[in-house]
């Protein structure tokens, strides 16, 4: 038998596509996705973690010494701005919640500057390290610290803002988004849901820093 | 018994002390697994036998019923299983005492230094002469071998004796054997580490007392013993520089009372000062820093051969139980063209 | 978390559905589709390929090793062959072949859904299997790698083959997992049809969840390993290079951390194909359905405390060895729950010989077996002279082979009628299963004993007298491929000419076996709701023979 286009699917209300026959019960399938993922981005920084741990057990007093030389005024500051930033996503998810998009679209946009103050001081942070020597593995070349601990110190750190960093702009990009769909009200107080999950990934980048930062500011 | 086994099993000969009891037990278990394996399977084509499908039946048809109920006793179930646990957990207790005593070396051990490197073996002994590629013991004594390595991770493993352990760049590691018989052990790197990593190989060749008295005359005897040929040779690469060997303070720690004292790192830890301390200090000198000196000393990587490390080695033994005339401490402050450090760390 | 009552869903087209394999037929339609099923089959193919290229890598490793010393190849050539032999087999069979192929087929329906949680997500997964499977094949194109599928550093940061674009590849093989089990945890917790409980799901459903927590939580430490490899490797970090104060066994620690629970990703879900084929053949239900379910879970989860028992010998500790030691015997206990139970729901059974049965029956000696030989090796003190011999090397092919590949040929039998709407040829079913588990038995088995004399792995030429072992395996490994493309021969003719099958030609009760032979596109017209389980051999009308243990007749 010939078939032309493929089978339609058995309606479904408000032309939702995919297995899900309900709103409720797709929106209940994105948040448990969303926890899942996030769980595997946590096994995906548990592996830097455990390295630090491993490397900080031989290293000592050394990890002790680099992380004083880091400028605790930026790490600290930084921790204050994700935390603000993830309380203007929390905002944006209420306003949504609660019919006023315009809001929403502000606190979005707070957040996503917040957001880039964070890298901005990053790279202040990385631009003052590279000017002492201090880059990472082999082109390490800072005189007051010398050694192999203060080196691995600053490549573990190297490599744990960095990745943090990659997932603040990929998170920068979902808040983006996000804006955009509040601001089209494609997300809105019947359908929060995207922005309610995209608002959790935020968050884990937040506490993922706030792992980091008394790990490389604070010890 | 044990012979019939050990060659129904393609076990090398049991050259080594240990390599008898690694063999019963490893008979035990492979036994022990032959004899589940097999019982299994035999139950599930008695069973795939007694309670096949007659052939009218029919594969399929939903009117193939199931047979009767089976009910499976609660009480086999747990008794099955907790005899399994129980005896896996056994294997385990047996095999970790076991494994205990394969890491343990013996008290008094001959101490051997190999270094592997791509690719092949080299030992330094301790009467200060060098062997590439044959490794000679005496039988009937315990014999410790410390190891490490100068690119790649290799792993020095001696199939007659049952041992292996790897052989790691940047740290040491340590294998035991006592020889029970005289002859030849084929030595196989176990850890792949390039290229040439299959034909990596060695011997060790364990002779007897009168045998390896005769070796070890019949080498191109040192001039010198192990010791004073470190002394020699440290004096040669530079070491007496920046070490004294009378306690005087200087750009080093002094030699002097070291070798086995308790020293304090700059990282706050306090580690002993043994052959695998200061064989690391020649090779990578930057991992580990007596507190209150510089970071300053060069790596001898590639200057010292394994036999010379050895013969410093030795040399600082000796100074080891020389008194140093004054506590070891860091230069004063003023000593020219030295900086102290900034701050000690506390 | 049950979707909407059924009667609650909009009256639906009175449509009687195509099958899945003629609902379009463009190219188009396949690469673009979103059916669960077309997803699942075109993993299968790609499995397939992997599995092919994989074994002509392991032919040629046999080959040259007939001779002692240089037999056609070289040892740069030679290394390279077993690391793509590992990273293909690996990455690219064993990890996606039954979760991906079969489960992506039979999960949904198999919990009464329409598809997977997230489609297109699921699509995606395939296409960055892809991507992934391509950049391995570039590295052996470009240059080839030669460090081991392993990677142990120094040897990867300073290998001269081409370890960059091989971590890469293997980066996104892995984000391919993540997807794929990230997928079925939601369509398992959100999916299931009114009626399907957690204790009325098939087993293999169990499987595929405990296969997929694993694939979610474990495989990320694997990314992070092997990119820091590569930036050991280009940007020279050092962490791993003692040179710059690294410490290269923290390397095999991180390695292991993935690479232990990965081998239960491989092996779990064949387990699942195992329960379904024993109940199946036998018509009896689950001697104990909890006993089965719950283990898979016991296995996922105490699987990722016993990494260490990699590295017994690379200079740890004797408490470290201790504690991994005894955490391996835990998990092998798992496994012994689900033998035991297997063994006993045959018991009275009434039992149809088929080649899915046949497998089974291999499977029972080569898993138990090789179960049992890495009991041995957790024993640690026997792991001293087994460790990277050739003992290794055959424990853990008779658990991937004899095991998982078994498995795999299983599910290829067990469900090829549903997914085809065709019976193969029994007969040939008969011939290659024996040639494959003679064959699989005759390369293996000497490798046990090539490990006890002291053979390590990895060796491009060894002592002389290891020879007649390894001709013999070689000899083994030609009847194993033979099999394996005797299976395909018939298979593939079976497709094109076989016999039609009803819906249910096993007398089945499990739930796929409930719609028609192919399933059409959507799987069910409406949303069931079964009133038996799906080990429901033994009542009239509704009742037990699911989850319910302590069966009364």
């Amino acid at each position: 038998m010939a078939t032309t286009a493929s089978t339609p699917e058995p309606a479904a209300p408000h032309g939702l596509a995919g297995p899900y026959h309900s709103v409720p019960a797709r929106d209940n399938a994105l948040h448990l996705g969303v926890w899942v993922f996030l769980g595997s981005e946590t096994l995906l920084f548990a592996a830097l973690f455990a390295l630090y741990a491993g490397y900080r057990a031989g290293y000592g007093a050394d990890f002790h010494t680099a992380a004083h030389h880091n400028e605790m005024w930026i790490g600290s500051l930084n921790t204050l701005v994700l935390i603000v930033s993830s309380f203007f996503v929390a905002w944006a998810v209420h306003l949504v919640r609660t019919g006023r998009p315009r809001p929403a679209v502000w606190s979005l946009a707070a957040t996503i500057l917040l957001g880039l103050t964070f890298l901005g001081l990053k790279t202040l942070e990385y631009t003052h390290h590279f000017a002492e020597g201090i880059k990472p593995g082999a082109a390490y070349a800072n005189e007051a610290l010398p050694g192999p601990g203060p080196r691995m110190f600053f490549t573990l750190y190297y490599a744990m803002t960095g990745l943090h960093a990659l997932h603040v702009i990929a998170g920068l990009i979902v808040i983006a988004c996000m804006l955009i769909g509040v601001r089209r009200l494609r997300i809105n107080a019947a359908r929060p849901t995207l922005l309610e999950i995209g608002g959790l990934y935020w968050h884990l980048v937040d506490i993922v820093w706030i792992f980091l930062w008394p790990l490389l500011y604070l010890t | 018994m044990n012979e019939l086994l050990r060659q129904l099993l393609y076990l090398p000969p049991q050259a080594s002390t240990v390599a008898r009891g690694v063999d019963h037990f490893h008979m035990v278990v492979i036994i022990t697994s032959v004899l589940g394996a097999v019982g299994v399977a035999a139950a599930v084509a008695l069973f795939l036998i007694r309670y096949g499908r007659r052939r009218e039946e029919g594969r399929g048809g939903m009117r193939a019923a199931g047979g009767r109920v089976a009910h499976v006793p609660f009480g086999l179930e747990i008794g099955v299983i907790g005899g399994l646990l129980a005896l896996f957990v056994t294997f385990g207790v047996i095999g970790f005492r076991q494994f205990v005593h394969l890491r343990t070396p013996p008290p008094g051990a001959m101490e051997i230094y190999v270094v592997g490197k791509q690719w092949m073996w080299s030992y330094a002994y301790p009467d200060g002469s060098a062997t590439n590629h044959d490794l000679y013991v005496p039988v009937g004594k315990p014999i410790k071998l410390l190891m490490t390595s100068r690119d790649v991770i290799h792993s020095f493993w001696v199939p007659a004796f049952r041992q292996k352990q790897d052989v790691v760049p940047g740290r040491m590691t340590t294998l035991w054997f006592e020889v029970a018989e005289p002859g030849t052990y084929e030595v196989l790197c176990a850890e792949y580490c390039g290229t040439q990593h299959s034909t990596m190989r060695g011997r060790v060749i364990a002779l007897d007392a009168e045998a390896y008295a005769r070796w070890s005359e019949g080498r191109a005897a040192p001039e010198q013993d192990l010791a004073a040929q470190g002394e020699r040779r440290a004096a040669e690469v530079g070491c007496l520089r920046c070490h004294t060997v009378d306690g005087a303070p200087h750009i080093g720690p002094t030699f002097a009372g070291m070798f086995g004292s308790q020293v304090r790192l700059a990282t706050g830890q306090r580690v002993v000062a043994d052959a695998a301390y200061v064989t690391e200090s020649m090779m990578d000198p930057e991992v580990k820093i007596h507190a209150g000196f510089l970071p300053v000393m060069p790596s001898y990587r590639g200057i010292l051969q394994a036999g010379d490390t050895a013969a410093i080695v030795a040399y600082l033994r000796k100074l080891g139980e020389v008194t140093a005339s004054q506590p070891v401490s860091p230069p004063a402050q003023g000593l020219p063209g030295v900086h102290a450090p900034a701050e000690e760390i506390p | 978390m049950i979707p909407d009552h059924p009667a609650a869903a909009p009256a639906e087209p009175v449509v009687h559905e195509i099958d899945f394999w003629r609902d379009g037929r463009t190219v188009g339609s396949w690469l673009l589709t979103k059916d669960h099923k077309r997803i699942g089959i075109m993993f299968l193919a790609g499995v397939t390929l992997a599995l092919l290229v994989g074994g002509v890598f392991a032919l040629i490793l046999r080959l040259e090793l007939l001779t002692p010393d240089r037999t056609f190849i070289g040892p740069n050539a030679f290394n390279q062959l077993f690391t793509h032999h590992g990273v293909v087999m690996i990455f690219l069979f064993m990890i996606p072949a039954i979760p991906a192929g079969f489960g992506n087929f039979f999960v949904p329906i198999m919990i009464g859904a329409r598809d997977v949680a997230f489609p297109r997500l699921n699509l995606a997964s395939f296409y960055v299997y892809v991507a992934g499977a391509i950049l391995l094949l570039a590295t052996l194109l470009i240059g080839g790698l030669d460090t081991g599928w392993t990677f142990y550093t120094p040897y990867s940061t300073t290998s001269y083959s081409t370890v960059a674009l091989a971590v890469v590849g293997v980066f996104v093989v892995g984000v391919s997992s993540i997807l794929t089990g990230l997928n079925f945890i939601v369509t398992i917790h959100t999916l299931r049809a009114e009626g399907v409980t957690w204790h009325r799901m098939p087993l293999f459903v169990w499987a595929i969840y405990a296969t997929s927590i694993i694939q979610v939580l474990a495989t990320p430490v694997l990314g992070m390993s092997v990119l820091l490899v590569g930036a050991d490797r280009v940007l020279h970090w050092g962490l791993f290079e003692p040179a710059l104060g690294g410490d290269p066994v923290l390397f095999q620690h991180l390695f292991w951390f993935y690479s232990h629970p990965a081998v239960y990703i491989m092996i779990l879900p064949a387990m699942g194909v195992v329960s379904e084929v024993v109940s199946s053949f036998s018509h009896n239900p689950p001697i104990s359905y909890r006993a089965i379910a719950y283990s898979s879970l016991g296995i996922a989860f105490i699987g990722f405390l016993t990494w260490g028992h990699h590295m017994f010998v690379s200079g740890m500790s004797v408490f470290d060895a201790g504690a991994f030691g005894i955490l391996s015997m835990f998990v092998a206990i798992f496994s012994a729950v689900k033998v035991f139970t297997w063994t006993a729901t045959l018991y009275r059974g009434r039992i149809a010989v088929t080649t899915p049965l046949l497998y089974f029956f291999g499977f029972t000696f080569l898993f138990v077996f090789g179960g049992m030989s890495g009991v041995a090796l957790a024993t640690a003190s026997l792991d001293i002279p087994w460790h990277d011999t050739y003992f290794v090397v055959a424990h853990f092919h008779f658990i991937m082979v004899g095991g998982t590949l078994t498995g795999f040929l299983a599910a290829l039998h067990y469900w090829f009628p549903k997914v085809t709407g065709r019976m193969y040829s029994e007969r040939w079913g008969l011939v290659s299963s024996m040639l494959v588990t003679l064959g699989f038995f005759f390369t293996f088995m000497p490798q046990f004993l090539l490990g006890n004399a002291g053979m390590p792995r990895r060796y491009w030429s060894y002592p002389a007298h290891y020879q007649w072992m390894n001709v013999l395996s070689t000899a083994g490994a030609s009847v194993l491929a033979l099999g394996l493309l005797i299976t395909f021969g018939y298979l593939t003719a079976a497709v094109l000419r076989g016999r039609r099958a009803g819906p249910n030609p096993w007398g089945s009760r499990s739930y796929e076996w409930r719609v028609p032979s192919p399933p059409p596109t959507h799987n069910f017209e409406t949303l069931p709701r079964w009133r038996k389980g799906p080990y429901d051999y033994h009542y009239g009308n509704g009742g037990a023979g699911n989850g319910d243990d302590r069966q009364h007749a």
